[in-house]
């Protein structure tokens, strides 16, 4: 019997599950879409998620009625929540577009099947974000105000404030998004359309996939448009969290004023986004029966993601603490110090338990691969993240200069609210964009078969 | 033209199969021919010999129009239009307007990318002869259609249907316009 050699070399794994063919996953992914009875989960999630919109609308009403006061920001915390959700939102979005465009720019082909809803994920993150400073701003009407346009009040915005910077960076992230995630659909529309039975579907999926036809002409300037987008939006989504981060570092407070923030700030981005992306994956997966599509590799690629960027996160906290006690600034200090043990010491404990050590769990495979465990630590470091952008800003208002200017900050239930409004908003969009559009891409996920493959047999 | 029809249509059943048969029509002289797919194939863009793609220069042009308006705007509003003294600055500070130039080269580089894109694709056509193809639906699922149209010179119903049906297909049939 011949003895078989040892092979040594690891089989590289699959990107998706084996046995698939190009109609297989086409009928798979449109199948959610277009026939399979709409499962139970849904209606649960999207009544949650519309309850909370409603939630959502009543808070915004009564803000708009009695103003900004109804929430629980006072001179001299007068961020608060609105702006702690603003940052942690934004943050969410991050992974979407880092699936989609680093990764595609690293050639790493097993983000093929998690890119689109990711995507979708930023898109309404950022839509959630965007509310913030708009309903922050007490008179919310007169938005346009921060838009450069000719006015017969006679004055323009800010250009060297980090405020203005911010809008045009949200609002550039926000309609890059958008052109990405829609430039992705436009071939999958194009598979809806010829695959629904019903004329109005058609009709509509027709019109969005602009005609699509699958050309090789178009498919080749269609990969050149998605190789350059992918190009642009990579110092797009690295830039947004640093601008966002400039809003703190250009002033002068203490716990704010710090050169280190924007990478500390793109690493937690990274690291909540990734965690939202396991949160809607992992029960999306099963209910939906795409285990084959979304395997236990890309739940622990992205548990691994969340480590390598929590670790990056758990080094800033160190180094934000350590560069406090070196720089010998005495107000710089006393925030620190106020951090650890003064008014907000449970949430700082809170979050080093959330972000730091909690992690930690994630260097063990069995953990990685665990679906029901990442789930959990996933939702644990949104609680972190959430607590440290809290943290960051909160804590640093309350007690800043002379402590006679010194105030806590104590959130309202319409605090409350309004955040679970935009929690019911995001999932609200999130559900209706599962039922009325594949989740999954499905002309990238066919790339991925072997039989994709070209052979090449012309010598 | 040498008929009413649009172009005949082969159907292959694996992307292997359609970069040779495109191969083959281009190297017999064919020039107005098309191929379709349901995802991007690589071969492909050899095959036709679509190396040509001004998409690139759009974006460029895009990005830089971008930057030049949001450098320009913030010079033209802190300096000429709403001049205002903070702090002591110089009116003209350009270390701040670096953020909004940057971000308008993207938005503007990213507009023109998928603008540009649609533009150079003809799209949005809802309309297209191919479409009237039977199966042709399938292109946007797992079949592979090779197209010749009418309008190639080289093109004869009879001649180049026998030359399709050489290449082995699925089906071969008539496109009408």
């Amino acid at each position: 019997m011949p003895e078989t050699p040892p092979t040594l070399e690891r089989q590289p794994q699959p990107d998706i599950a084996p046995g698939y063919t190009f109609a297989s996953v086409t009928d798979q992914i449109a199948a959610v879409v277009l026939t399979k009875r709409t499962p139970i989960f849904w209606y649960a999630c999207f009544s949650v998620g519309f309850g909370l919109v409603l939630l959502l609308l009543l808070c915004m009403a009564l803000l708009f009625a009695k103003g900004v006061g109804i929430w629980g920001i006072r001179i001299p915390v007068a961020w608060g929540f609105a702006i702690t959700n603003f940052v942690w939102w934004i943050g969410i979005g991050h992974a979407g577009t880092l699936i989609s465009a680093i990764l595609l720019l690293l050639n790493q082909r097993w983000r093929n099947s998690i890119n689109r809803f990711a995507e979708a994920m930023t898109l309404f993150a950022v839509a959630c974000a965007g509310m913030f400073p708009l309903l922050h701003m007490g008179r919310p009407w007169l938005f346009f105000w921060m838009f450069p346009y000719p006015n017969t009040m006679g004055i323009q915005p800010q250009f060297r404030s980090p405020l203005v910077w911010d809008v045009f960076a949200v609002s550039t992230y926000a309609t890059v998004s958008a052109l990405f995630w829609f430039v992705g659909l436009i071939p999958d529309l194009g598979t809806l359309r010829d695959r629904t039975k019903n004329s109005a579907g058609r009709m509509i999926y027709g019109i969005m996939s602009m005609g699509w036809r699958g050309s090789a002409r178009h498919w080749s300037v269609y990969e050149t448009c998605t190789l350059l987008l992918a190009g642009i939006a990579t110092p797009l989504v690295l830039s947004v969290h640093t601008v966002v981060s400039f809003d703190f570092t250009i002033a002068i407070v203490p716990g704010w004023h710090s050169t280190f923030f924007p990478p500390y700030f793109v690493a937690g981005a990274i690291y909540s986004g990734f965690a939202m992306v396991l949160v809607l994956a992992i029960p999306l997966r099963k209910v939906y029966g795409l285990q084959g599509l979304i395997t236990d590799k890309h739940l622990e690629n992205a548990a691994k993601v969340m480590l390598a960027t929590g670790l990056i996160v758990a080094y800033s906290y160190i180094m934000e603490n350590f560069g406090a006690w070196f720089g010998g600034e005495v107000y710089e200090q006393a925030a620190f110090w106020h951090r650890l043990t003064g008014p907000y010491r449970y949430t700082y404990w809170l979050l080093i338990s959330c972000n730091i050590i909690a992690p930690q769990f994630l260097w063990f495979k069995r953990v990685r691969t665990n679906p029901v465990l990442l789930f959990i630590s996933s939702i644990v470091v949104l609680v972190g993240m959430w607590l440290e952008r809290f943290m960051i800003i909160v804590s640093s208002l309350a007690q800043d200069f002379v402590p006679a200017a010194w105030g806590i900050f104590s959130p309202t239930r319409w605090d409350w609210f309004t955040f679970a409004g935009t929690i019911g908003l995001f999932t609200f969009l999130f559900f209706l964009f599962v039922r009325l559009l594949p989740m999954i891409s499905i002309f990238e996920v066919r790339t991925l078969l072997p039989q994709a493959k070209v052979k090449e047999e012309r010598g | 033209m040498t008929s009413g029809i649009y172009g005949l249509i082969a159907e292959f059943d694996n992307p292997t199969a359609l970069v040779n048969a495109t191969r083959a029509a281009r190297e017999k002289g064919h020039r107005k021919l098309d191929a379709f797919s349901p995802f991007p194939i690589e071969g492909l863009t050899d095959a036709l010999h679509l190396h040509k793609n001004w998409l690139p220069l759009i974006v460029l042009g895009g990005g830089i129009t971008g930057g030049l308006t949001g450098f320009l705007l913030q010079y033209y509003v802190t300096v000429i239009n709403f001049p205002i003294n903070i702090g002591g600055r110089p009116l003209d500070s350009w270390p701040s307007y670096i953020i909004i130039t940057f971000e308008l080269t993207i938005l503007f580089g990213a507009l023109s990318a998928v603008l540009g894109m649609l533009g150079l694709c003809g799209l949005p056509m809802p309309y297209h002869p191919v479409f009237n193809a039977p199966r042709f639906a399938l292109a946007s699922n797992d079949r592979f259609f090779l197209c010749i149209e009418s309008a190639d010179p080289l093109f004869d119903l009879a001649a180049t249907g026998d030359f399709l049906r050489a290449l082995e297909p699925h089906e071969v049939s008539e496109v009408a316009h």
